[in-house]
């Protein structure tokens, strides 16, 4: 009895040595940590999950004979909560790549552990260039968008169309301050001017007194660099006040989701940029209706990436034919991705996807024909205009 | 003209805002207040039935197109009925214990059911219209306001001094007073005091579903909404003393303002500001601006 007890333990020890020494044995195990209960579930969050599952599934469930996993938690906006989860699996779960969803902070948080730890790590719904830039990882794949691309689609498109004088309203966190120093950037270089900005706390619940004193700028566009409950709530408040009114009132990022909240009425008009629209192909309309079937609304295009990152990422275990994090990351970076979410897109040195972004406009009501008929394309940003350039990156990665 | 370095306009205008959020946190802290005081529960649900009467008003308007009016007193009506169901099942058994097990309770249910309306509708909120007749705005030279916010403070103001006038200055509000101080005793005088209870917690709830219409049209209806507000409605309570109406009421207005300010100053600290002053009052006077020391 005691022998036995013995060898348990000691294949207890070995069997968590061996899992860590060689990575050949158990399941291939996909990390997913997003928001999933407060401001941002709705436009990652638990659809999101699905999607990673979605992707699982349509992979077949297996790679490289072993069964996948996919484990998934809330990180609550919290940049502490993110980087233990994923310090956890990593060690006690051999996780073999991670996926973050919303929230730059986190997502900092995240690169910063699969960095130190070498894991492949697909950054989805953080905004913050960050990511790419000064905080850029050998391990981290930017996959969406981010504040630099958000900056050069929509904001320069708005400072050309005569939006000189801007004030911000910002989110008073990673991606706030990185959205609105990014968009000050586009609009200097285009001749505009900021002549002020206000911060407001994540989740606040009344906008009103910032928006009274973004009216008294004499600014003639209020660009709202916040996202998700924080945009909606602004929004209304700024139609409300008679804001739009006087200025023209811009969404720095806005998802469908948003839109849809918000109204199509409060929102027509409105310039959005974002990386892809579920009703811009037969393919994206495809993958639209199985994920309408299911949630009874339009997927985001975070949660379409969330598929897609997925699929690709398993198409390159399986060419490599190991989940060793070196050879895989190698593949990532050098293969060409093409599905319904993007075209021809590469990732670059320094993490960053480089594909296509939109800026899209929020149709009129009355031309808006079936739910969820929103956007019309006004223009197609080629990858390497809408993303920092090498030159602008202070990414030492770049730099060889 | 400047006052403390800012236009009198912006400084005008930032008062009428504060104002608002004010009246309104006074409403909300005091239902609190009712239902500390009379019953000493210490209702952390109170957040979820504010959002529960958002939504019903909500539900309401999508699903039977009951307008905002009608769902002034319907939605009220139905979180107060909510209300006197928990407390039949459930609070009228923790009386006599220590308070903590009430506070354990509510929360665990104001949990339930904020998850079950995530569940069902998502945390994107849905969006209630300003209703017909209070659309538009005024504009009052420093500002323009909001038909509909200027409708708030009003309602809000009218409902504090109506709750305040019933507790303390009619029958009803004396039975309650003493009914709570010995309950036997009043019994004793036929009166029902269990029932009274329950009427008064309902009543509790029903105030806080009426906030939740009345602030319907103004934010996003979210399963969110109640706990983004109910840490600082419990600290507005705290500061004007546990359980007392009129300092829960007035507490609220002042604290409406000061977060107001504090958005103009320095916005990032206007989250926080309410607790930096509780914790200054609690250093000066341990029951709170209102409070009696027990």
């Amino acid at each position: 009895m005691k022998i036995k007890t013995l060898v348990a333990a000691m294949a207890l020890g070995l069997g968590s040595y061996a899992a860590t020494a060689q990575n050949n044995a158990g399941p291939v195990r996909i990390g997913f940590i997003t928001d999933m209960s407060s401001l941002y579930a709705d436009i990652d969050g638990p659809a999101g999950a699905e999607m990673v599952k979605w992707a699982v599934q349509d992979f077949g469930g297996k790679v490289l004979n072993r069964p996948i996993e996919v484990l998934t938690a809330d990180h609550q906006n919290k940049a502490d909560v993110a980087a233990s989860k994923a310090r956890e699996w990593i060690d006690s779960q051999n996780l073999a790549m991670l996926i973050g969803g919303t929230s730059s902070g986190t997502n900092l948080a995240m690169a910063g552990v699969t960095k130190e730890k070498k894991r492949p790590f697909i950054s989805i719904g953080a905004g913050s260039a960050r990511l790419t830039n000064e905080d850029c990882s050998p391990y981290t794949i930017h996959y969406a968008y981010d504040t630099v691309a958000l900056a050069k689609v929509g904001g320069s498109a708005l400072v050309k169309a005569g939006a000189k004088k801007w004030y911000f309203l910002t989110a008073d966190y990673a991606f706030g301050h990185s959205l609105e120093a990014d968009a000050t950037n586009v609009v200097k270089a285009n001749g505009g001017t900021v002549v002020g900005s206000v911060k407001h706390p994540l989740n606040a619940s009344d906008f009103s007194s910032f928006l009274l004193q973004a009216q008294g700028s004499k600014a003639d566009i209020l660009a709202m660099a916040n996202a998700g409950g924080d945009f909606v709530n602004a929004m209304k408040a700024a139609k409300e006040f008679g804001i739009t009114k006087q200025m023209k009132v811009a969404g720095l990022l806005v998802f469908i989701n948003d839109v849809h909240s918000v109204g199509v009425k409060n929102a027509e008009g409105l310039q959005v940029a974002d990386s892809w629209y579920w009703n811009q192909d037969d393919e994206s309309r495809k993958f639209a209706k199985r994920f309408f079937d299911k949630f009874k609304r339009m997927p985001s295009s975070l949660q379409a990436a969330d598929y897609s990152a997925t699929m690709n990422y398993l198409k390159a275990v399986q060419k490599v034919g190991t989940t060793d994090a070196d050879k895989v990351n190698g593949e990532l970076r050098s293969m060409k991705y093409n599905d319904f979410y993007h075209k021809n897109a590469t990732v670059r040195a320094d993490g960053r996807m480089m594909h296509d972004m939109y800026l899209f406009q929020v149709k009129a009501a009355k031309d808006s024909n079936t739910p969820w008929d929103y956007y019309k394309l006004v223009a197609k940003v080629p990858g390497d205009q809408a993303f920092t350039t090498p030159a602008e990156s202070k990414c030492t990665l770049l730099k060889k | 003209m400047e006052i403390f370095g800012i236009p009198h306009q912006a400084f005008l205008g930032q008062l009428m805002l504060g104002l608002v959020n004010g009246a309104f946190y006074a409403m909300l802290s005091l239902g609190l207040a009712v239902i500390f005081g009379l019953l000493d529960i210490v209702n952390f649900a109170h957040g979820a039935l504010y959002m529960v009467g958002a939504f019903a008003a909500w539900i309401m308007l999508d699903s039977w197109g009951v307008n905002y009016w009608w769902a002034l007193l319907l939605a009220p009506l139905l979180v107060g009925v909510l209300g006197v169901i928990v407390e039949r099942l459930f609070l009228k058994r923790l009386y006599g214990l220590d308070p903590l097990y009430g506070l354990l309770l509510t929360f665990g249910l104001s949990l339930i059911l904020e998850g079950v309306f995530r569940r069902q509708y998502g945390v994107s909120g849905q969006s209630y219209a300003v209703p017909e007749l209070l659309e538009g705005a005024t504009n009052l030279g420093f500002m323009i306001l909001p038909n509909y916010r200027a409708w708030v403070i009003f309602a809000s103001i009218a409902i504090c001094l109506v709750t305040w006038y019933v507790i303390e200055r009619t029958r009803l509000g004396a039975y309650l007073r003493a009914g709570t101080e010995n309950a036997k005793l009043v019994q004793a005088f036929g009166v029902n005091v269990p029932l009274m209870v329950s009427l008064t917690y309902g009543a509790g709830a029903a105030l806080a579903g009426l906030a939740g219409v009345l602030a319907a049209p103004v934010i996003q209806v979210t399963p969110l909404m109640g706990s983004n507000l109910i840490i600082v409605v419990f600290a507005v309570v705290v500061i004007g003393g546990m359980g007392s109406i009129l300092g829960s009421v007035i507490t609220g207005l002042g604290l409406g303002v000061v977060e107001g300010f504090t958005r103009v100053f320095y916005p990032e600290a206007s989250n926080i500001v309410v607790f930096v002053i509780m914790a200054i009052v609690l250093m000066l006077r341990p029951a709170g601006l209102f409070g009696k020391e027990a």
